[in-house]
């Protein structure tokens, strides 16, 4: 997001991760201090904003009619009305972050998961719609998904794991699908973010730990218990283990979000080296380098996400070592 | 255009509470802002429940019993084909045995055939032989007459030509003399 003063392209590497509302809201500013203004919001707050020098910004207050408030060094007064204010003009709310993003707010990431649903169902849906004996074309990857899936969940976890097939191939395709309409330019990455990541890797570890327990009872916690060790390094290691088991919900999130962050970001970093003369065709190479990296980590990270879950269930399934 | 001019990648500094969202620290990440989480949690919720029913209600048993369709399809055609060869091999040993008793049956014919013909034959020899020697005998007996009746002609003629001589020679010679010394004469 380019500041209107800036020159050429600027590339913020950041940016494209930041939760922003789809529609965004404008309000008409009545007041004005020196180099800023107040907003009317539609329920009637009234709030005033600051900024110093060019493209600086100081700061936001909410305050009521007449109400007086220091921001920075300025000294803001709220107007109710247009005309002891000035000339007035619409304030982008979302841009000055006065919008807010609340649970059910339509944002980018809203967008891009929608697509992610769109995409899955175009591929699962419309493909195989013929459900032909001999398949066509777009049969044949959705059958391919399938079998990629039901073959891995059933050589890491098992038979009886594939009763939760459906479950793991959500996921997988969920994953999958939002690493690569990451990919296009100037989309979201909903997998980049921690919030969804985390989600996902404690909704696998909850629902793998409940389901050990459900199985098994208490003999799930033989997994801490190494039989096969010597007696006296049992106890170490069952410390080892529950520490292990208890860090991989972080590990098994952060290598996700972190993976597709830091990919989309150097990027970013690189299209900025390409403002630059001299170096731009170095800069240009490394972004096409980058990208194919990319498309690899995409792909790499939704399948190690998949079979980690895999193993986990195995875990929860069969507790014995 | 003042509002623009303002930044969100900045820092707006908070003052009071209400509409306005925490803000990113000036470095900080953007997915360390706690405030989107429980927009994000939420949508994510709806779209990973929006994918699990279109894949366990549709998607999923669709492409299963495409897929079932698919192995009962191929294994039946495998056994069809087995069965198809099975029967092949089958016919092919019919084949060949009709050929082997074919091949029996005509040898027999042709050894049959050959033994009547030779039967015939050794009959129709036989015929021949005893007609041959029928024929000789016949001949034999002709034969015999016809040098009995040659020596007698001889003898006859032996006389004639000896009573010519003798007349010839003027004599007078008895018949019966002559006879005697031509008979003696061809006896010798």
């Amino acid at each position: 997001m380019a500041t209107e003063e800036s020159e050429g392209l600027v590339f913020h590497p950041m940016d494209q991760f930041i939760i922003k509302p789809l529609f965004e809201e404008s309000a008409e500013v009545t007041g004005v201090a020196s180099e800023g203004g107040i907003a009317i919001l539609p329920n009637g707050e009234i709030v005033a904003e600051c900024a110093r020098g060019i493209g600086e910004h100081i700061g936001v207050a909410t305050l009521s009619t007449g109400q007086v408030a220091e921001i920075g060094c300025e000294q803001i007064v709220a107007f109710a009305d247009a005309q002891s204010a000035g000339v007035p003009y619409l304030a982008n709310l979302a841009e000055l972050g006065l919008q807010p993003i609340r649970w059910y707010t339509v944002t980018n990431s809203t967008l891009w998961m929608a697509l992610t649903v769109l995409a899955i169902a175009a591929m699962m849906l419309l493909g195989t719609r013929g459900r032909s004996v001999v398949p066509s074309r777009g049969q044949s990857i959705a059958e391919l998904a399938y079998g990629f899936i039901h073959k891995m969940v059933e050589d890491v976890a098992g038979k009886e794991a594939l009763r939760y097939f459906p479950y793991i191939f959500t996921l997988f395709l969920f994953i999958i699908f939002s690493n690569f309409l990451g990919l296009i330019p100037t989309a979201f990455t909903p997998t980049a973010q921690i919030a969804v990541t985390a989600v996902l890797a404690l909704a696998v570890f909850l629902g793998v730990t409940i389901l050990g327990f459900v199985k098994n009872g208490a003999s799930f916690l033989q997994l801490f218990w190494v039989s096969s060790a010597p007696g006296w390094l049992r106890a170490p290691l069952a410390v080892i283990e529950v520490i292990s088991y208890f860090v991989r919900p972080v590990s098994h999130s952060i290598r996700l979000a972190g993976n597709m962050t830091a990919g989309h970001a150097v990027i970013k970093v690189f299209a900025a080296f390409a403002a630059l003369l001299a170096v731009s065709p170095l800069a240009i190479l490394g972004v096409v380098a980058i990208y194919g990296l990319e498309v690899l980590v995409c792909a790499i990270q939704a399948y190690v996400f998949t079979i980690l879950t895999c193993v986990y269930l195995k875990d929860a399934l069969h507790p014995h070592h | 255009m003042a509002a623009t001019r303002h930044i969100a990648w900045g820092a707006p500094l908070l003052l009071a509470a209400g509409p306005v969202r925490a803000a990113e620290e000036e470095g900080g990440l953007p997915q360390l802002d706690f405030s989107t989480f429980p927009n994000q949690i939420f949508w994510l919720v709806v779209a990973l429940v929006a994918i699990y029913l279109i894949l366990s209600r549709i998607a999923l048993p669709r492409i299963g019993a495409t897929l079932a369709e698919r192995s009962g399809t191929i294994s039946n055609d495998l056994a069809a084909a087995e069965d198809l060869k099975a029967r092949a091999a089958e016919a092919e040993k019919a084949y060949e045995k009709a050929l082997a008793d074919a091949r029996a049956e005509a040898r027999g014919i042709a050894d049959e055939a050959r033994a009547e013909i030779q039967k015939e034959l050794d009959a129709a020899i036989a015929e021949a032989d005893a007609r041959i020697a029928e024929r000789a005998a016949e001949s034999e007996e002709q034969i015999a007459t016809i040098r009995d009746s040659a020596t007698a002609s001889v003898r006859e003629v032996a006389r004639e030509t000896a009573q010519a001589i003798v007349a010839a020679m003027g004599v007078e010679a008895d018949r019966g003399m002559v006879d005697a010394a031509v008979e003696t004469r061809m006896e010798g």
